[in-house]
C-alpha cells in the first residue's frame, strides 16, 4: 500500500480547530504507522544520518528496533547518546540535520527520523520506560548554571557516570527556552518537558530553582565555599534586542521573549492563572525566525489578525519550512519586503499603528543573503495595536561579568573550545547559546554533551 | 518553598512579611529587589527588599494590595509558604560603592512616600550603619498610614514626618516640606526618592527646582526580572533601559514620567477584572461584558 518514496504522512489537527486553541499540533505517529515509516530505512553501512545528528545519535539501530517492534530497545539505543528525545523530535531541525542528508531523500522523501525518535519517546513514556540507572557515585560535585537543553544535557551525562550535579536555574521552573520559549501547540510543558526533566533527576540531578547566578551567589563562590569541583555554564542567549526605532516603547510594544514567557511560562493564556496578556485585535510581529512563528501562532490562538512583518522575502526565512507553512495555514498574514521605521501611539500611549517601507533584495551580503534596501518613497501606515519585535538575542552579561577570569567576545558569548567547552577558567565549562548567540537546541545539548566530556577529563585528572 | 516567618498589618492596608530566603539574605545590599510567587498560578510580584538579616537567613518586605495578586498575598499568614522568591534582583544603591568618608561629608536627603518608606529603610539603616546619618522626609496620607517611624527614627540623623490631612506631623506633601526644608536653610547635595511614581515626578520637579539631584526607584511593570523581557524598559535620559538590570535606581530628573506612568498602567483593565473577579466571584457579570466569567 505505501509509496516507499514518501513519508508515511503523520497526522495533525486541522487548521481551523488548532489555530483556536493550544493543544499540539502535531499529533504523532501510532504503532503501526512508525513500524511503516521505519521500513523505508535501508539501514546504510555508512549511515549519513548519524554524522548529520549534532549528538551521534545511532539512527539506523534504533529504527532497526523500531521496524521490529522493539520499543524499549529502540528507546535505549537513542539513550546512549541523547536525554531529550521527545523534546528533539518535535524542534529539531531535522531538514538540515539527519534528514538532510538521508539517502532515501535523494530519490523521493527522506525517512521521518524526527518522528520517529519522537514516537520511540513518547511510547516509553506512556509504557513507563525509564532511562539506564547511573553508574555508582564517584564521590566529584558538578555545578550546571541553567537548565536549558545545554545544562540539562550536561547534567545528564555527568550522573549517568556518577557525578553528584546540582542545575542552578533563575525561572521558577526548569526547561529554560523548552518552557519559556517553544509555544504548548509545539511542545507540550507537562506532557513532555517535565516528563523529560524528571528523567534527568531520576538520574540523581538536583535542580535549584530561583538562583540567579551574579546574584543570587556566584560561580566563584561555588567552587569556593560549596564544594563545587567544575562548573558548566550553560545559560543561554535570554537578552531580547529591540530596534532601535522612534515609539518602541509605547504600550503593547512587547519584546517576543515577554509575550512568550507570560504565554508559556505563566500560563496567560489559561483563565485560572494569574498573569495577564494583551491579546490585541490586530498584531505585527517583526521578524521572521522560528521565534517570530511562534510568537504569531500564539497570538493568533489569543484571537487576533496578526500579520508577520519581515524585511527579505520569503526564501530568506529563518524560521524552519514546516513552521512557516503551519502559521500560513493557521492563517497568518505574511508581510514580506517590509520594515518599520516609527511606531505611532495614541494619547494614552498605547500602540496605533506603524510607518513601515517597502524593500528590495540588492547585492548578497556577507552572509551570502542579498541585502533588503528600501524602495525611496515606498512609505507607507500599517494599522496594529500590539506589536512584538523578534529580532534575536544575545548572552546575558551577568554571569561573564560577576565571575572572575572568564573571557567573552565581543558579542559578550562567552570564549569556549568546541570539543570540550574549556573556557578560559580553569574547572569552568560552558557551552550553547551562551557561547555561540542563539542558535539551535539540539547545538545546544551537543554542547551540553561537550562540556560533560571535558570536565569529566579534567576531574579524572585531578 | 519560602517560609512566612512573620506576617503584620502594619497599619491600614500595608503588611509586612519576614521570610525565610539564605541566599537572599546573605547576598543582598540596599537598594535591590525580589520577585514572589504564591503558589502554582499566581504571577510574580517584584517587591523592594525592605530589610535583611543575613544571620538569620531571613528578608523583609512590605506590600500594599494595588491589584489581585497583591491582595491574595495580603492574607497569607505567618506559618504559610511563597512557592518562589528569587533574588536579590537589580543593582544596589549606588553609595555603597563611594567611599565612606566622601559620603559623611555630604548632605542626603530621603524622600519617602507611603509604602516608599519600606524600600527607604535599608538604605538610610545601612548609612547610619557606617556612620553615615542623613535627613529623611516621610509622607503618608493620614496618621493611620505613617509606617515605620520608630525603625526610621532610630537610623536617620533627622526624621520630618508629614500628613496629606495634617492629622500627624507636618501638615502637606513631602515637596511641600523639601522646599520648606530648603528654606529653612539646609541645603543638600542628593536627594533619594521612593514612592508611588506620581510622587516620585512631583519630587524630582521641586529638587530640579532647587538644583539638588536626584535619584529615584522605578517600578514598572516586570516579569522575570533578570533582563530577559524588556517589560520594564524605562526611557533615561536618550536611552532605553531596563529597570530589572540597569537600575531599579535612577537619575530622576531624565526620567521620562509622562512615558513610565502610561506604561504602568499597561494592564489595568486586566488588573481591575482580576481583582473583581477575586472580590466578587463570578457574580459580576453585569453589563461590562469582559469579566470572562459569565461564558
Amino acid at each position: 500500500m505505501a509509496d516507499k518514496l514518501t513519508k508515511v504522512p503523520v497526522r495533525e489537527q486541522d487548521p481551523q480547530a488548532r489555530a483556536a486553541n493550544f493543544e499540539e499540533v502535531c499529533l504523532g505517529y501510532n504503532k503501526e504507522e512508525a513500524m511503516e515509516e521505519a521500513s523505508r530505512c535501508i539501514n546504510c553501512k555508512n549511515a549519513k544520518c548519524i554524522s548529520g545528528c549534532p549528538v551521534s545519535i545511532d539512527i539506523p539501530g534504533f529504527i532497526k528496533e523500531v521496524k521490529e517492534g522493539n520499543f524499549a530497545e529502540a528507546y535505549k539505543v537513542i539513550g546512549k547518546s541523547s536525554s531529550l528525545p521527545a523534546v528533539c523530535g518535535r524542534v529539531c531541525p531535522q531538514e538540515s540535520q539527519c534528514e538532510g542528508v538521508c539517502i532515501r531523500g535523494i530519490k523521493g522523501e527522506p525517512v521521518s527520523i524526527g518522528k520517529l525518535e519522537r514516537f520511540v519517546a513518547d511510547w516509553a513514556k506512556e509504557n513507563g520506560v525509564k532511562p539506564e540507572p547511573p553508574m555508582p557515585s564517584n564521590g566529584h560535585k558538578v555545578a550546571v548554571i541553567g537548565s536549558g537543553p545545554a545544562g540539562l544535557t550536561c547534567a545528564g551525562d555527568l550522573a549517568k557516570l556518577g557525578y553528584d550535579v546540582t542545575i542552578f536555574e533563575a525561572l521558577h521552573q526548569p526547561g529554560g527556552v523548552l518552557v519559556y520559549g517553544i509555544p504548548e501547540f509545539r511542545l507540550p510543558k507537562d506532557k513532555v518537558v517535565a516528563v523529560e526533566v524528571e528523567n534527568v533527576k531520576s538520574l540523581g540531578v538536583k535542580i535549584e530553582t530561583d538562583v540567579v547566578i551574579g546574584k543570587s551567589t556566584t560561580i566563584d563562590e561555588l567552587l569556593q565555599n560549596e564544594g563545587f569541583e567544575a562548573v558548566f555554564i550553560g545559560s543561554g542567549a535570554g537578552l531580547p534586542m529591540f530596534m532601535g526605532i522612534p515609539g518602541e516603547i509605547s504600550s503593547g510594544v512587547f519584546s517576543a521573549n515577554e509575550y512568550l514567557t507570560r504565554s508559556n511560562l505563566m500560563k496567560a493564556f489559561r483563565d485560572d492563572y494569574d498573569t495577564p496578556i494583551k491579546t490585541g485585535k490586530k498584531v505585527a510581529v517583526i521578524g521572521g525566525g522560528n521565534v517570530a512563528m511562534d510568537a504569531a501562532r500564539t497570538a493568533k490562538r489569543l484571537g487576533a489578525e496578526v500579520h508577520i512583518v519581515y524585511r527579505r522575502s520569503e526564501a530568506e526565512l529563518p524560521a524552519r519550512v514546516e513552521e512557516v507553512h503551519h502559521a500560513k495555514e493557521e492563517g497568518i498574514i505574511m508581510d514580506l519586503l517590509t520594515n518599520p521605521l516609527e511606531i505611532f501611539a495614541d494619547e494614552d500611549g498605547w500602540v496605533k499603528g506603524m510607518k513601515c517601507i517597502r524593500m528590495e533584495l540588492g547585492e548578497p551580503d556577507a552572509s551570502g543573503r542579498r541585502r533588503p534596501v528600501e524602495i525611496p518613497g515606498s512609505e507607507f501606515e500599517m494599522e496594529v495595536d500590539t506589536v512584538i519585535m523578534s529580532l534575536g538575542t544575545s548572552p546575558n552579561p551577568l554571569i561573564s561579568s560577576t565571575t572572575i577570569g572568564l573571557d567573552v567576545n565581543k558579542r559578550k558569548c562567552i570564549i569556549a573550545d568546541e570539543e570540550y567547552g574549556q573556557t578560559s577558567k580553569e574547572g569552568v565549562f560552558a557551552g550553547g547559546d551562551a557561547v555561540t548567540g542563539a542558535a539551535t537546541v539540539i547545538l545546544a545539548m551537543g554542547a551540553g554533551k561537550a562540556g560533560a566530556k571535558g570536565i569529566h577529563e579534567f576531574l579524572s585528572k585531578k | 518553598m519560602y517560609k512566612i516567618l512573620h506576617a503584620e498589618n502594619l497599619a491600614g492596608n500595608i503588611f509586612l512579611m519576614q521570610v525565610e530566603a539564605p541566599r537572599i539574605a546573605k547576598h543582598c545590599e540596599p537598594g535591590q529587589f525580589l520577585i514572589v510567587r504564591i503558589d502554582e498560578v499566581g504571577e510574580r510580584i517584584p517587591l523592594t527588599i525592605c530589610d535583611y538579616d543575613k544571620e538569620a537567613g531571613t528578608i523583609t518586605i512590605v506590600f500594599q494590595p494595588v491589584g489581585a495578586s497583591t491582595e491574595r498575598m495580603s492574607h497569607l499568614k505567618t506559618g504559610d509558604s511563597f512557592i518562589d522568591v528569587v533574588g536579590p534582583l537589580g543593582q544596589p544603591s549606588e553609595f555603597i560603592h563611594e567611599d565612606i568618608e566622601e559620603l559623611k561629608k555630604k548632605k542626603m536627603l530621603f524622600v519617602a512616600g507611603g509604602v516608599g518608606t519600606a524600600p527607604v529603610y535599608p538604605q538610610v539603616k545601612w548609612l547610619h550603619e557606617h556612620g553615615v546619618d542623613v535627613d529623611v522626609i516621610v509622607g503618608a496620607k493620614t496618621k493611620d498610614l505613617v509606617i515605620l517611624e520608630k525603625e526610621m527614627e532610630a537610623v536617620a540623623g533627622n526624621l520630618y514626618v508629614t500628613t496629606d490631612d495634617g492629622s500627624y506631623g507636618r501638615h502637606g506633601m513631602v515637596t511641600k516640606v523639601i522646599e520648606d526644608l530648603t528654606a529653612e536653610g539646609k541645603q543638600y547635595d542628593v536627594c533619594v526618592a521612593i514612592g508611588p511614581m506620581i510622587m516620585m515626578k512631583f519630587c524630582c520637579l521641586t529638587t530640579k527646582k532647587l538644583n539638588i539631584p536626584t535619584i529615584v526607584s522605578m517600578n514598572p511593570i516586570m516579569v522575570d526580572g533578570t533582563g530577559m523581557c524588556g517589560a520594564c524598559r524605562v526611557v533615561v535620559g536618550d536611552e532605553i533601559k531596563f529597570a530589572c538590570v540597569d537600575g531599579p535606581e535612577f537619575d530622576g530628573h531624565l526620567i521620562d514620567w509622562a512615558q513610565a506612568m502610561k506604561r504602568q498602567a499597561m494592564y489595568k483593565t486586566e488588573e481591575g477584572r482580576a481583582l473583581l473577579k477575586l472580590r466578587e466571584g463570578d457574580t459580576h457579570h453585569g453589563g461590562c461584558g469582559h469579566c470572562g466569567g459569565d461564558k
